[in-house]
C-alpha cells in the first residue's frame, strides 16, 4: 500500500490529493505572476505621467492581472481545496470520476501556459515586439476585442485560452456535483454536509450553469474575428451591447464562483476555532444556495452607464440590492457563531475574521453600485477597483489564505508556523487597506480606472503614492508567507490527525491522509461527528490500519494526452494554420479512446 | 449633503497632506443632475457607514469578549436562533428599502430629457478624442464645448469606432458612447468655469489620453463663442508665416483628414477652422502651443500612443512645420 514516486507518479496520478496539490501549487504560481503584473502596475501608478511601462504593456498588464488572477489563481486555488478537502469531507475514498479530474487538472495548466505563453511569442507571429499579450481588458469589451480594432494575435490568445480553461473549469463542475451528491458516507445526509462542501456544491452548479454563456460569447467573438460574422457589430446588425450582456450574465455569476469556496471556508474554520457549532447552519446553506439564483439575476448592474432606461435600471438595481439580504445573514450567523465561544486566536482564524471584517468593506460600497444614479459617477473609476479589490482580495483570498493555514496540515503533514503566519496576516491586512482603501478617494475624486497615466490636476498623486506603498507591503506579506512554507518543508512541526480539534471527518485520518483516505469508510450520524452534542457522542475514528485490502485505482496518460489536444487546436486560428486542428482533434479523440477503453486497474 | 462632502474631503486631505483642487470630483457637483447624484450618493453613505459601525463593532466585542482563557470552559453548543434568523434578515431588507426608495426616485429623476428649448449638443466618441456638434448653431468643435450657465442641455451621446463614455464629473454621470445608438443625458450647469472629464470605458491604446473639457460660460460670453465658431475660418495675412503653412497644409495630408472649412473637407480628425480658439491639443492632453504643435505635427504616435495621425511621409521640414503651427495658431 506504499505511495507510488517520482516525476512518473505524478504525471500520472489520478489521486484527488495529488490533483489537488498540483491545483494548489500551479494557481499560486499564478497567483505570484498576477501579483508581479500588479505591482507593476502600482509603480506605474505611483506618480502622475509614470514611465515605467509604455500604453500597450500597460494595457497587457492589467488585462492579464484580471484574467489571471480570477481564471489562473482564484478559481483554481479553491479547486484544490475542492479536489484535496471535500472527497475527504463526505467520507469518499476519491471523487466520482478520477480521471476526468487529472484531464481537468492537465486542461488547466496548459490553458494558463497559452495564455502566458503570449507575453514571449511575439516573434512568431512577426509581431515587431516580445510580447503579444492580450490588451483587452479582462472583460473584452467587443467592438474594441473585434479584429478592425485589435488586428494582433493578443484578443486570439486570449479568447482561445479562455476556452480551454472553461473546459477545464466544466469537466470539474460535473465532477464535484456527482461527487458529492453520490460518494458521500453513510449518514452523510445533505443537511449533515460540512458547509465547505455544501458551498462547493452550490459553486459546482453555478459553473456548469455560467461557463457555458461565456463559451457562447466567446464563441461568437471568434467567429467575428475569424470567419466575418458580424455579432458584435452594429454596421451589419448585431450590437457591440450582446457581447456585454453575455459577458456580464457570465461575469456575475463568476463572482460568486469566486466568493463561496471562501464563503464556506470561514464557515468551517469559525466553528473550529470558537469551539461552537456554526450557528443557524440551515440558514448558511440557504442562504448561500439564495445567492447563487439571485446572482443571476443582477448581471445589468455592471452596465448601468450603457443606458438600459429606467425601468430596467430599477429592476436591476432592486435585484442586486436584495442580493445584500442573504449576504448579511451569513454574516450575522458567523458574529452570532463567535458569540460566546471560546475563541482560540489561531492564523486561520484571523484570515476567517479578517474576511468577514474586509468583505463587509467591499460589501457596503457594494450598495452603491447598486444605485445607478450614484454608480454613473463610480463606474469604470478606482471607486470600483477598490470595490471588487474588498471583495476579491479582502474577501477571496483572507478566505483562502484561512484555508491554507487550516488545512496546510492536513495536505502536508506539518503545521505552518504560527507567528510567522500572524506577521503575515497582518502585513496583508495593513498592506491591502493602504492599497485599496485610499482608491475609494482616488475613483470619487474621478480617476478613471484602466488608464496607463493621469495628470497631477487631479489631485490624487499623493493617495496613488500610498496604494503602491501598500500594495507592496502585500508583497512583503507573501513572501512571509513563502518563507514560512519553505522553513515548514523542513522544519514544520508534525500534524497529528487533528491539530485543532475539528468536527469534520477530514480530521478523523492521519495528515497527510494514506492514498485509500478511510481504513474504514466511517458511519455518520449527525452534522458534527467528531464532537460530543447534546445528543450524541464523537463517533469513532477509522483504525490506522485498513482491516481488508483496499482498492485503488492506478495512474493513467491519456487525461494528459486528451488535455494536450485542446491547446494544440486552439494553436490552429492563433496560427491561421488550419491543418494543426486537425492533429489537436486527433490527439484529443486518441486520448479519449485509450482513456474510455483503459483497464481500470493499470 | 455638504457635511458628508466636508468630511469625505477632510479625510482625503488629511491623508494625502494636499488640498486640492479637484478638478475632477464628483462630491464638488456644479449642475443639477451631479447634485442629484451626488445626494443620492451621501445618503447611501450614512446608511453604509452605519452598518459598517454596527457590524464591525460586533465582531470585535465578540473577539475579545470570548477570546479563549485558560479554565473557559467548554461552550454551550448552540445551534441557531429562529427570532434572531428573522430580525437579521428584516433588518437589512428594512435599510434597503431607504436606499432603494431614494434611488429609484433619482433614476427617473435624471433619465427624463431635459425641455424641448435646451441646448442640443451632440458627442461623438473617436479613438481617442471627442466631437462635438451643435446640431441647431451649425458649430462643430473637438475636445472643449461650451454649454451656457443656467440653461438646459440636452447631450446626445454616440461613438464613431469602439465604445467609449462621456464623462464630466462634476456636471453629471457617465454614459456610453455606443457605435450605433444614441443616449442622452440632460443638466443645467449653475456656475461658470472649466469642468474637466475624461472617457470612461476601456477604448484602447490611449483610453488614458482621451481627455475633455466643458466649459460653462455666461450667456454673453457663449454668445460670443457661438458666434466666432459660426464664422468661416480667419485668412492669414498676405505675406505672412501662416499664409506659408495654409500653403503647406494644402498640400499636404492633412486635408485628407481635417475639416478647416472652406479649405479641407476631411472627416476623420477634429474640425480645425477655429483650433487656434481652443485651449488644449491631442485629446486635451497638452496644451495648445507652438511647440506642442509643432511636436504633435512631427510626430503624433510619440506623443499619444496609437494615434491614427501618423508621421508625414516624406516627413515635413522642420520650417514647414513651422509655417503650419503658425497657420493653426491662426485659425482664432
Amino acid at each position: 500500500m506504499s505511495e507510488p514516486r517520482g516525476l512518473k507518479s505524478w504525471l500520472t496520478t489520478t489521486d484527488h490529493k495529488r490533483i489537488g496539490l498540483l491545483y494548489f501549487w500551479t494557481a499560486f504560481g499564478f497567483f505570484l505572476v498576477g501579483g508581479l503584473e500588479a505591482l507593476v502596475i502600482r509603480l506605474q501608478l505611483a506618480q502622475p505621467n509614470g514611465h515605467v511601462v509604455s500604453a500597450e504593456t500597460y494595457n497587457q498588464l492589467f488585462t492579464m492581472h484580471g484574467t489571471t488572477m480570477v481564471f489562473l489563481a482564484l478559481m483554481p486555488l479553491a479547486a484544490s481545496f475542492f479536489n484535496y478537502i471535500v472527497p475527504l469531507q463526505i467520507g469518499a475514498r476519491d471523487v466520482a470520476f478520477p480521471r476526468l479530474n487529472a484531464f481537468s487538472y492537465w486542461v488547466f495548466l496548459l490553458g494558463g501556459l497559452l495564455l502566458n505563453a503570449s507575453w514571449f511569442t511575439g516573434p512568431l507571429f512577426h509581431a515587431g515586439t516580445l510580447n503579444v499579450a492580450p490588451n483587452g481588458g479582462w472583460f473584452g469589451y467587443a467592438n474594441l476585442t473585434e479584429r478592425q480594432f485589435s488586428p494582433g494575435p493578443n484578443i486570439d490568445f486570449w479568447l482561445l485560452g479562455l476556452q480551454v480553461l472553461g473546459i477545464s473549469s466544466l469537466a470539474a463542475g460535473f465532477n464535484f456535483i456527482v461527487t458529492i451528491l453520490n460518494l458521500r458516507a453513510p449518514g452523510m445526509k445533505m443537511m449533515r454536509l460540512p458547509t465547505f462542501t455544501w458551498m462547493t456544491l452550490v459553486t459546482q452548479f453555478i459553473i456548469i450553469t455560467a461557463f457555458p454563456v461565456i463559451t457562447v460569447a466567446l464563441v461568437f467573438l471568434m467567429f467575428d474575428r475569424f470567419f466575418g460574422t458580424h455579432f458584435y457589430l452594429q454596421q451589419a446588425g448585431g450590437t457591440p451591447l450582446l457581447w456585454q450582456h453575455l459577458f456580464w450574465l457570465f461575469g456575475h455569476p463568476e463572482v460568486y464562483i469566486l466568493i463561496l469556496p471562501a464563503m464556506g471556508i470561514v464557515s468551517d474554520v469559525l466553528p473550529t476555532f470558537s469551539r461552537k457549532p456554526l450557528f443557524g447552519y440551515p440558514v448558511v446553506v440557504y442562504s448561500g444556495i439564495l445567492i447563487g439564483f439571485m446572482g443571476w439575476g443582477v448581471w445589468s448592474h455592471h452596465m448601468f452607464a450603457v443606458g438600459l432606461g429606467p425601468i430596467a435600471d430599477s429592476v436591476f438595481a432592486a435585484t442586486t440590492m436584495l442580493i445584500a439580504v442573504p449576504t448579511g445573514v451569513k454574516i450575522f450567523n458567523w458574529i452570532a457563531t463567535l458569540w460566546g465561544g471560546d475563541i482560540r486566536g489561531t492564523t486561520a482564524l484571523h484570515f476567517a475574521v479578517g474576511f468577514i471584517a474586509m468583505f463587509i468593506i467591499g460589501g457596503l460600497s457594494g450598495v452603491s453600485h447598486a444605485s445607478p444614479p450614484a454608480d454613473l459617477q463610480q463606474t469604470d473609476t478606482y471607486y470600483v477597483v477598490a470595490h471588487i479589490h474588498y471583495v476579491l482580495f479582502g474577501g477571496t483570498i483572507m478566505g483562502l489564505f484561512a484555508g491554507m493555514y487550516y488545512w496546510w496540515p492536513k495536505m502536508t503533514g506539518r503545521l505552518l508556523s504560527e507567528p510567522l503566519g500572524k506577521w503575515h496576516f497582518w502585513l496583508q491586512l495593513v498592506g491591502m487597506n493602504l492599497a485599496f482603501f485610499p482608491m475609494h478617494f482616488i475613483g470619487l475624486l474621478g480617476m478613471p480606472r484602466r488608464i496607463y497615466t493621469y495628470s497631477p490636476d487631479l489631485g490624487v498623486t499623493d493617495l496613488n503614492l500610498i496604494s503602491t506603498i501598500g500594495a507592496f507591503l502585500v508583497g512583503v506579506a507573501i513572501l512571509v508567507f513563502l518563507y514560512n512554507v519553505l522553513r515548514t518543508r523542513r522544519r514544520g512541526e508534525r500534524a497529528s490527525n487533528d491539530p485543532w480539534g475539528g468536527a469534520t471527518l477530514e480530521w478523523s485520518i492521519p495528515s497527510p491522509p494514506p492514498v485509500y483516505n478511510f481504513s474504514v469508510i466511517p458511519t455518520v450520524t449527525n452534522r458534527l461527528p467528531r464532537w460530543s452534542t447534546d445528543r450524541h457522542g464523537p463517533i469513532q475514528d477509522p483504525p490506522a490500519t485498513p482491516p481488508a485490502p483496499i482498492h485503488v485505482p492506478g495512474g493513467s496518460w491519456w487525461p494528459m494526452v486528451a488535455a494536450l489536444g485542446l491547446p494544440l487546436m486552439a494553436l490552429a486560428p492563433l496560427t491561421h494554420t488550419l491543418w494543426i486542428v486537425f492533429v489537436g482533434a486527433a490527439v484529443l479523440l486518441f486520448g479519449i479512446y485509450r482513456w474510455a477503453f483503459e483497464p481500470f486497474e493499470v | 449633503m455638504p457635511r458628508t462632502r466636508l468630511w469625505l474631503l477632510t479625510a482625503a486631505l488629511a491623508v494625502s497632506g494636499c488640498a486640492g483642487p479637484f478638478p475632477q470630483s464628483t462630491l464638488q457637483p456644479r449642475s443639477d443632475f451631479a447634485r442629484a447624484t451626488d445626494a443620492l450618493f451621501t445618503d447611501i453613505f450614512w446608511w453604509a457607514a452605519l452598518v459598517f459601525v454596527i457590524v464591525e463593532t460586533l465582531l470585535v466585542v465578540a473577539l475579545v469578549r470570548f477570546r479563549h482563557r485558560e479554565g473557559r470552559p467548554v461552550p454551550k453548543p448552540m445551534h441557531g436562533h429562529t427570532l434572531m434568523e428573522i430580525a437579521w434578515t428584516l433588518a437589512p431588507a428594512v435599510i434597503l428599502v431607504f436606499v432603494a426608495v431614494p434611488t429609484v426616485r433619482t433614476i427617473f429623476a435624471t433619465a427624463g430629457d431635459a425641455p424641448a428649448d435646451a441646448l442640443k449638443v451632440d458627442v461623438i466618441g473617436h479613438q481617442w478624442w471627442w466631437e462635438y456638434r451643435y446640431p441647431e448653431l451649425g458649430v462643430v468643435t473637438a475636445n472643449e464645448a461650451h454649454v451656457p450657465v443656467g440653461k438646459p442641455v440636452q447631450v446626445t451621446i454616440t461613438s464613431a469606432d469602439v465604445i467609449h463614455a462621456f464623462w464630466a464629473p462634476r456636471l453629471g454621470g457617465k454614459r456610453d458612447a455606443i457605435p450605433g445608438r444614441e443616449n442622452r443625458i440632460a443638466f443645467r450647469a449653475d456656475s461658470v468655469g472649466d469642468y474637466s472629464g475624461q472617457c470612461g470605458e476601456f477604448c484602447g491604446a490611449s483610453h488614458a489620453n482621451m481627455r475633455l473639457l466643458v466649459r460653462v460660460d455666461a450667456d454673453s460670453a457663449f454668445e460670443r463663442w457661438v458666434a466666432a465658431q459660426r464664422a468661416g475660418p480667419a485668412a492669414p495675412a498676405a505675406g505672412s508665416l501662416a499664409e506659408q503653412g495654409k500653403a503647406v497644409y494644402s498640400r499636404s495630408a492633412c486635408l485628407g483628414c481635417h475639416t478647416i472649412q472652406g479649405v479641407s473637407p476631411g472627416v476623420i480628425g477634429p474640425n480645425l477652422t477655429h483650433v487656434g480658439s481652443r485651449s488644449t491639443i491631442a485629446g486635451g492632453i497638452f496644451p495648445n502651443d507652438s511647440a506642442h504643435l509643432a511636436q504633435w505635427i512631427a510626430d503624433a504616435p510619440a506623443l499619444k500612443p496609437g494615434s491614427i495621425m501618423t508621421r508625414m511621409k516624406p516627413p515635413l521640414t522642420d520650417a514647414d512645420i513651422a509655417a503650419l503651427v503658425a497657420y493653426l495658431q491662426s485659425l482664432q
